[in-house]
């Protein structure tokens, strides 16, 4: 039997939004999340990817994407196009993220963003007692070919959206199974315990 | 040639151009394959490119072949098992449309340099009388390159409610600078060919084959890229061991350029070439339905698109595409573009491709499935 492998976050993400919505979902990979609330949510969905491989997967199930770059693709699009815009595990692979963050807080009524934690205590007893780069489940590259240029933890997260000025609407912090589906247990010091944040802001 | 139809209009009323001048009893070549179901939701108009004809793949097994052989047939991208296509010869080309080869029915000549100048504007008003009559209001797809994407373009925003999606390859929102001033090079060849004669060389012997040859040669080169054709032929000299000190065809480029160039007289008409290539420069979507503004004219159209572009075609470079791509997203529109990487340049969109094969037919499964609820 085949095992189900689960992409980190999905069903959080598919539990927020509202049937019906317009979606934007930014480094879309292969339109997977979106063909998903296409299916249960009945969600119109668009996607901006890089890779021309996988914006040739997502027409295939039916999800319309565009390649493009995040840093550069959003500026066409007018204030308040989508009622959700999902930057899920994409923040910390964007050039300027917090241009990133308030173009798509301009475009989206609201914003769902999902990150791997790097305070969490995994990464940091990797650092700190093998005194490398971190490599974890969640991290799998090595430091020299990670896509991840701007790791960031949850609680950075907050500071961010605080001096930033956006408004935080709800915070999950999780942790996944083996076969990435969401863990249920509660996570006490999300900092440091949970491997992955997730945040909806609102536009005030 | 039974497929080859043709329909004939402006018999009564003259067909008014872009240019303001008239054309009567205009002639529209056309051809069609597979069938058109009992609600017409499966239609499919095809746009040839700049010295295409409406003969885009065979009829039956020992037929010609078509000039997009590799992407219409049974099981193909377009699939002529699941859909209803059709292709036209554009106004002022010389495969059984009207241009300046035809004979003028008031003086009984052909008209040559009385021609009235055409737009891709006219082209399609001369397609959408075709499409009338053959009482179909509303295609599934309009799909094209090259000029066939400009003609795509131009028929999603002039007739928003006729098409619910269009497929654009290897195309401009306008005719660029650098295309331009390869048109006027390659028309200055014909122009100045002594056997042009002022475009009044039909029915003598001499035509103006040097001009014609020489402006595809140059045509020709625009349309591949610089790593294909070094690929193909390197350095290589045509026939021969030793560089001869000549200014002969020495180069295996030079002879297949030649080539290229002889091919293209007998079957191209010199004047159609002159006609067409102004029409495709004064192309500017942004002008002719916008003010002057991309979002304005991509705010008129309704549809879906497929947007590929080619990431060697420095004819229609892919930063164009991608400009528009990004406009219609701004506009709202759904879009699926995709930079193709290959070495083929401008020609790709007429060359077997896997990812754009995938691409073209899976847009269109998409837009079929998605029918019922656009009727």
């Amino acid at each position: 039997m085949k095992e189900t492998i689960f992409n980190i976050g999905y069903d959080l993400i598919t539990k927020e939004i509202p049937r019906g919505s317009r979606v934007l979902d930014l480094g879309c990979g292969d339109g997977e999340l979106l063909a998903e609330l296409k299916r249960k949510k009945r969600i119109e969905g668009f996607g901006i990817e890089i890779s021309p491989e996988s914006v040739g997967i997502a027409l295939s199930k039916g999800v319309f994407a565009c390649q493009a770059d995040i840093d550069e693709g959003l500026s066409d699009y007018k204030d308040n196009s989508f009622d959700y815009v999902i930057l899920n595990q994409t923040i910390q692979n964007t050039k300027r993220p917090e241009y990133v963050l308030r173009e798509i807080m301009r475009i989206g009524t609201r914003v769902i963003i999902s990150f791997p934690n790097f305070s969490h205590i995994l990464i940091r007893m990797n650092l700190f007692f093998r005194g490398k780069m971190p490599k974890t489940k969640s991290l799998p590259y090595e430091w020299y070919d990670t896509p991840n240029i701007h790791m960031l933890s949850i609680k950075d997260f907050r500071t961010f959206c605080r001096q930033k000025g956006f408004s935080i609407e709800k915070e999950i912090n999780f942790n996944t199974n083996i076969n990435n589906s969401t863990s249920s247990k509660k996570i006490l010091l999300p900092n440091l315990f949970a491997m992955y944040g997730l945040f909806v802001l609102k536009k005030d | 040639m039974k497929y080859l139809h043709t329909y004939s209009f402006a018999e009564t009323t003259p067909f008014l151009l872009s240019c303001g001048k008239t054309l009567s009893n205009v002639n529209v070549a056309y051809e069609t394959w597979g069938t058109l179901n009992t609600d017409k939701t499966n239609a499919i108009l095809i746009f040839h490119a700049f010295t295409g004809s409406s003969h885009a793949a065979r009829h039956y097994e020992k037929d010609n072949e078509g000039w997009w052989e590799t992407y219409v047939g049974s099981g193909k991208a377009f699939d002529t098992d699941k859909y209803f296509i059709i292709c036209a010869n554009v106004l002022g080309s010389c495969y059984g449309s009207t241009g300046p080869s035809s004979l003028n029915p008031k003086t009984g000549k052909p008209y040559a340099l009385n021609f009235p100048f055409i737009t891709i504007r006219d082209m399609n008003s001369a397609i959408k009388n075709l499409t009338d009559h053959l009482q179909i209001s509303r295609f599934l797809a309009v799909a094209g390159g090259s000029m066939g994407g400009m003609l795509a373009l131009d028929w999603s925003i002039a007739y928003p409610n006729s098409t619910k999606s269009a497929i654009v390859l290897a195309a401009s929102h306008s005719q660029p600078a650098q295309a331009i001033a390869f048109h006027q090079v390659g028309r200055q060849a014909i122009l100045q060919d002594p056997s042009w004669k002022k475009g009044n060389y039909y029915g003598s012997e001499e035509i103006p084959r040097l001009g014609l040859s020489l402006a595809r040669m140059i045509g020709h080169i625009t349309y591949l890229s610089e790593k294909k054709m070094h690929e193909k032929f390197g350095r290589k000299l045509q026939d021969k061991a030793e560089l001869s000190f000549g200014f002969d065809y020495e180069f295996q480029v030079e002879s297949y350029l030649r080539y290229q160039g002889h091919k293209f007289v007998d079957r191209f008409d010199a004047n159609s070439y002159l006609y067409l290539t102004r029409a495709i420069d004064y192309f500017d979507i942004r002008i002719d339905h916008g003010e002057g503004s991309l979002f304005s004219a991509f705010e008129k159209s309704k549809c879906d698109y497929l947007m590929l572009s080619y990431s060697t075609d420095w004819l229609y470079p892919p930063e164009n595409m991608k400009q528009m791509a990004n406009t219609l997203r701004g506009c709202g529109r759904r879009v699926v573009y995709l930079d193709i990487d290959t070495d083929n340049g401008h020609d790709s969109f007429l060359i077997d491709n896997q990812v754009m094969f995938a691409a073209v037919k899976n847009f269109l499964s998409q837009e079929i499935d998605t029918t019922e609820n656009n009727v």
